[in-house]
C-alpha cells in the first residue's frame, strides 16, 4: 500500500497497481486436503458409532476384558505418539531447508509407524489364533473393522511417506515436495487423533466393562 | 495459538496474511511441538494409569474421566500438531471442522439413541426362541 501511494499519478498518467497480496498459487491445496481429512473423519465416526452400538453383543463369546492387553495398547499408543513428534521435527527441519535432517526424521517416523503396524498385526494374529476373529461376534466384527481401518490408514501413510522420501531424495525440498510433506503431516497427525478415540473408547472403556 | 509467534521467518511480509507464498499454512515451532508432546504424554498416561491401577472402584467415574481426558487430548493435538486456529485459510478450516463435529455428534448420538430404544422395545425372548434364531 505504501509504495502505491508514494507514486502519486502526475499529469493524468494512469498509475500501475500491483496487487501482490492476491498472488497465492496452490493456496487451496491445504484447504482441500483438510476437507478430505474431515470426510475421513466421518468414516471413522460411522465406524465408532457401529462399535458403540455393537460393542456389547458378545454372542456368548469373549468380552474386551478377556481379550485386550493394555500394556501392548500402551506400547502402540507410545509408538504413534513418538511418530507424531518426529514428524513434527521433520517439518521443522523442512522449514529450515535442511534436507538430510528432514530425511532422517521422516525415516524415524516411518520406523515408529512400522512398529505400530507390527504390534497391531501381532495383536490381531493372537486374537484370531485364540478363536476371537472378526467372525466370532458382532463386537469383534466392529472391533476389527474400526481398528483395522485405522491400521490400513497408517499403512497407506507409511507407503506415502516412503514415496515422499524417494521424491525428496531425487528432487530435493522443492515447493511441490514441501506441499506434499505438509499434506502427509496433516494426515499423520489426524491418524494420531483418531487413535486417541480408539484407545480411550475401545480399549480402556472396554477393559472397564 | 502457536502460529502467533512462528511467523518470524516471514518477517518480510508485513501484511500478516496467512496465504502468501503458496505452501505456507500455519507452522509450529520446536517449543509448540514439545508442549503438545508433553501434554499428550501426560493426557495419555493418566487414563491408562486410572484403568490399569484401578484407581476408582466406580467404573462410571473412570469412564467419564477417560472421555474427558481424551477430548482434551484431541484439542491439544488439533492446536499443537495440526495448527488449528480460527484464522488459517481465512477461517474455512475451522468452518469445515465445526461442520464435521456437528455431523459426528449427530451420527454418534443418533445411532446410540435409536439403537438403545430398539433394544429396550424388543419383545422379550424365551431361551427356546433364542436357540431357534437364525
Amino acid at each position: 500500500m505504501t509504495t502505491q501511494t508514494a507514486h502519486a499519478p502526475k499529469g493524468g498518467e494512469t498509475p500501475a497497481f500491483y496487487m501482490t497480496e492476491e498472488y497465492h498459487p496452490e493456496g487451496s491445496t491445504m484447504l482441500g486436503f483438510w476437507i478430505y481429512i474431515m470426510s475421513d473423519c466421518l468414516i471413522f465416526a460411522v465406524l465408532f458409532a457401529t462399535y458403540a452400538v455393537l460393542g456389547h453383543n458378545y454372542a456368548a463369546g469373549p468380552s474386551p476384558a478377556d481379550l485386550f492387553e493394555l500394556p501392548l495398547v500402551a506400547l502402540n499408543t507410545a509408538m504413534l505418539l513418538f511418530s507424531s513428534i518426529t514428524y513434527g521435527f521433520a517439518m521443522l527441519a523442512m522449514e529450515k531447508d535442511n534436507k538430510s535432517a528432514t530425511m532422517m526424521w521422516l525415516a524415524i517416523t516411518g520406523l515408529f509407524g512400522a512398529a505400530f503396524i507390527f504390534f497391531e498385526l501381532y495383536e490381531f494374529y493372537h486374537l484370531i489364533l485364540d478363536g476371537a476373529g472378526p467372525q466370532r461376534s458382532a463386537f469383534l466384527s466392529a472391533f476389527f473393522t474400526l481398528v483395522g481401518t485405522h491400521g490400513l490408514h497408517v499403512t497407506v501413510g507409511i507407503v506415502w511417506l516412503i514415496t515422499l522420501m524417494v521424491q525428496t531424495g531425487q528432487h530435493g525440498l522443492i515447493p511441490e515436495n514441501k506441499r506434499r510433506l505438509m499434506c502427509l503431516s496433516m494426515f499423520w497427525h489426524f491418524l494420531d487423533v483418531v487413535w486417541i478415540g480408539v484407545f480411550s473408547f475401545v480399549y480402556l472403556m472396554g477393559v472397564l466393562g | 495459538m502457536s502460529s502467533n509467534t512462528d511467523h518470524s521467518h516471514h518477517s518480510a511480509d508485513a501484511h500478516g496474511h496467512d496465504h502468501h507464498g503458496g505452501h505456507e499454512a500455519a507452522h509450529g515451532t520446536f517449543k509448540s511441538y514439545m508442549t503438545g508432546f508433553v501434554l499428550s504424554v501426560i493426557l495419555t498416561a493418566i487414563p491408562f494409569w486410572l484403568v490399569m491401577a484401578k484407581v476408582f472402584s466406580d467404573p462410571v467415574v473412570t469412564a467419564a474421566l477417560i472421555m474427558v481426558l481424551g477430548a482434551i487430548q484431541i484439542i491439544v493435538h488439533m492446536i499443537y500438531f495440526l495448527h488449528m486456529n480460527t484464522r488459517s485459510e481465512g477461517g474455512w478450516n475451522m468452518m469445515a471442522l465445526i461442520f464435521t463435529i456437528v455431523l459426528v455428534i449427530i451420527a454418534l448420538s443418533g445411532s446410540l439413541w435409536v439403537m438403545h430404544h430398539l433394544n429396550s422395545n424388543m419383545m422379550p425372548m424365551s431361551p427356546e426362541m433364542m436357540r431357534n434364531m437364525p
